[in-house]
């Protein structure tokens, strides 16, 4: 196996897809002659030429909604917003057409596309573009919402994605296009959404974490470890669908739960993992279901503020320690 | 993280503490586990142990000062941490004013940090735990049990009364571990039958105590009419209707086994009280109705003969339980009354030692009491109030003689023992007591 960046693991699925189906096509801002503001497109329009790699105008709500359409008349296209932030211009588009056109067709037209681009926060980029979206778009039904935290986990997830026959809202994390890791080399290794992945086996608590705060998890439990606790760390990988089984299965085995999270604590996933572990394995817990979740405030510039904004190392091992009774 | 140390429950019938002592001075370090004090409960004086680790920054209430459940006692944190937010909290609760803590230690805040959070404390009261919510931790002072959901389930598949736990968890919450660590004590994981849900009329299979080496028992639906008696005796004189039968019992022939046995080995030393035990403990086997306790939908039925003994002390009255005196000899009664009397005026018996009898017996012939009526210890069903023994004359075969004659009162709780029912209990009793070869045969 290959030890590839996120980045690269991404740019081989969009290579593999596009090969693999020339239904398939890219566009979005700064995707083809410029390669993609985090070059996750690079070499695509050299290969695909301009017409499967477009170039869009600076209008989400427009090439969106193009987006919707080319996927009603049979393509399959996959749009990437330069970041998530962005998408908050094309959300009509999306919650609207994409995610309600299937079911306002009575079946008639499904919106096989993919919605992609970093989100979460980056490196003092502030409030307007660090912002985590996810509970936004995993708020409604008909649409697929998944954030992988591997390289593997990116391209398995990325074509399958591609592959649905669904609108699936892609989430990379801005901070994550250079973290490595080893990939498969078979070129139809995919992963099935909605499927979560056990990263590491333990049986004190469980750690429930996606995306940015996969890495911090496992070194959490690393220093849990030496403290005696042995933690159990699951990305559910894919939001919506969740596999809530993968989840109350570890519940029942450790009796305590810390699902971490760098979004926002109001209304977000961490709070609806919650809920469903309250609901489904109540007899279980030994402790109070615990969210760590990002600050309540928009995203601070200041470097200082922006690390305390964010759950780290310390803070996962607290929470573990506290609902552990350690 | 700081944590708040709460007045913990250290009996079943605890409802505040005083602290006899601290075994910690504020500054000292402490560990998970560490007697921390000694609190006075309303039976024994028990060790406190600390439920985290770190620094005892604060001692909120002084030896000799007593606080009710849940209270706020003392604080331990980090050295340098800012606890300012609780000692404000426990400055807040109107139990103690005289020992408010002085506004913010200046000893381990070094930074104008601690100052800055200090100031804008009153606006936003942050919980330690990084609390978005911005919620203080409640501190019960009820005595409502908090027990995880886990632990509860645990508890009930194990037949374990979370009422005998300390919970070693935040605010005295009984978890995980609280209850393995009773199921070892039990020596038992439970009978996994005792898991389904008994039907109405079923009775259930034999379950063991909480309690270490209490007698086993099994619970029995109450019935319809039994529930009816039960209620309409409550309504008319309060929760434990009590009745009273009273006999006279010749003591010649006990006295005389006394004197036997004294004469065989003087190091014997039997009272009439030890022999009293023993005969009751084997009427009560004869009569398991007696043997029992109302426990408001089911009857229980004790297996062996847990029998309570009334003991005075300086402050009062307890009553350690010989376990399954039915099995024990005289001599093992007698040495057991004995060591357990000593420790219960020395405040040193455990709560397994004073919990759980199936019946009591309290004895004032000492005290030159010809007759007197005891009230019954719930949730048992009887206690036998035992007069002095003195010498009558009586009528035996048309001739007066002169007998030794002792006068009981068994007080029955009339939910459980009806008139007829606690009658032949006292039978038996008094056939044995005037007659106790029967113990041997």
């Amino acid at each position: 196996m290959a030890v590839i960046t996120i980045r690269e693991a991404l740019n081989q699925a969009l290579r593999e897809e596009l090969q693999r189906d020339e239904r398939v096509f890219l566009m979005g801002e700064e995707v083809a002659a410029y390669q993609g503001a985090y070059k996750v497109t690079k070499g695509l329009l050299e290969e695909f030429g301009p017409k499967r790699v477009i170039d869009t105008p600076i209008t989400e709500l427009g090439f969106a909604g193009l987006g919707v359409g080319a996927a009603m008349v049979g393509l399959r296209p996959i749009v990437e917003f330069m970041t998530w932030n962005f998408s908050i211009l094309a959300t009509d588009q999306i919650i609207n057409s994409a995610a309600k056109m299937l079911y306002m067709s009575g079946g008639q037209y499904n919106i096989p596309m993919v919605f992609r681009g970093p989100g979460g926060s980056a490196f003092q980029v502030s409030s307007q573009h660090s912002q985590a979206l996810e509970s936004w778009y995993a708020y409604f039904p008909g649409i697929k919402v998944v954030m992988p935290s591997t390289p593997a986990d990116a391209k398995g997830l990325l074509k399958s994605a591609i592959r649905d026959d669904d609108p699936v809202i892609f989430i990379e994390q801005e901070r994550m296009y250079g973290n490595k890791g080893e990939v498969p080399d078979d070129k139809d290794f995919t992963i099935p959404l909605g499927v979560a992945d056990v990263k590491r086996e333990g049986t004190d608590a469980t750690i429930v974490a996606r995306s940015l705060m996969v890495p911090l998890a496992l070194k959490a439990a690393d220093e849990l470890e030496k403290l005696g606790v042995s933690c159990e760390v699951i990305d559910p990988r894919t939001i919506r669908p969740l596999d809530i089984g993968a989840i109350i299965k570890s519940v029942k085995k450790t009796n305590r739960v810390v699902i971490t999270e760098e979004s926002h604590p109001f209304c977000g996933v961490a709070g609806e993992i919650a809920a469903q572990i309250n609901e489904r394995a109540f007899d279980y817990l030994d402790a109070p279901v615990k969210r760590l979740s990002g600050e309540d405030v928009p995203m601070p510039y200041a470097k200082n503020l922006e690390n305390l904004a964010i759950p780290n190392v310390e803070q996962i091992v607290a929470a573990v320690k506290e609902v552990a009774y350690v | 993280m700081a944590t708040e140390v709460m007045m913990p429950k250290l009996s079943p019938t605890m409802e505040e503490g005083q602290l006899s002592r601290w075994l910690k001075k504020e500054g000292d370090r402490v560990s998970m586990g560490e007697p921390l004090a000694e609190i006075d409960t309303d039976k024994a004086t028990m060790e406190m142990q600390a439920l985290s680790s770190g620094v005892l920054r604060k001692i909120l209430i002084k030896e000799g000062e007593s606080a009710p459940l849940g209270q706020l006692i003392a604080i331990i944190g980090e050295p340098d941490e800012d606890i300012s937010a609780i000692e404000g909290k426990a400055a807040a609760s109107p139990a103690k004013k005289e020992s408010a803590p002085e506004p913010a230690p200046s000893e381990g805040s070094t930074s104008s940090e601690a100052a800055s959070s200090e100031t804008a404390a009153p606006a936003v009261t942050k919980s330690e735990d990084n609390g978005r919510q911005g919620e203080v931790v409640e501190s019960s002072t009820s005595d409502r049990l908090i027990v995880s959901p886990l632990a509860a389930r645990m508890a009930a598949e194990a037949g374990i009364d979370l009422r005998t736990l300390a919970g070693s968890g935040p605010g005295g919450r009984i978890i995980k571990r609280d209850i393995e660590a009773a199921m070892s004590t039990i020596g038992s994981k439970g009978a996994p039958a005792a898991t389904t849900t008994p039907k109405l009329r079923v009775v259930q299979p034999t379950q063991k105590a909480a309690v270490a080496g209490a007698s086993a028992f099994h619970d029995e639906p109450v019935s319809v009419m039994r529930k009816t008696i039960a209620n309409r005796l409550v309504t008319s004189i309060g929760p434990v209707p009590h009745f009273f039968l009273t006999t006279e019992i010749e003591m010649d022939r006990a006295v005389e086994m006394r004197q036997s046995i004294k004469s065989l080995d003087p190091d014997l030393k039997i009272s009439i009280n030890d022999i009293i035990i023993k005969v009751a403990a084997a009427a009560l086997l004869q009569h398991p109705q007696v043997n029992a306790s109302y426990q408001d939908k089911a009857v229980r039925y004790y297996e062996q003969a847990d029998i309570g003994v009334a003991v005075a002390i300086e402050e009062g009255l307890i009553t350690p339980v010989v376990r399954a005196a039915n099995q024990k000899s005289l001599s093992e009664i007698a040495q057991e009354v004995r060591d357990l009397a000593e420790r219960a005026r020395a405040r040193k018996l455990t709560p397994e030692e004073y919990t759980g009898a199936s019946f009591s017996i309290s004895n004032l012939g000492m005290f030159g009491i010809d007759e007197f009526t005891a009230i019954i210890n719930p949730p048992e069903a009887a206690i036998l109030a035992v007069g002095s023994v003195t010498a009558k004359p009586v009528v035996r075969d048309d001739q007066i003689v002169v007998r030794q004659i002792m006068r009981v009162t068994m007080s029955c709780d009339h939910r459980v023992i009806d008139g007829a029912t606690g009658a032949k209990f006292l039978q038996t009793f008094k056939k044995i007591l005037e007659n106790p070869l029967y113990l041997v045969v």
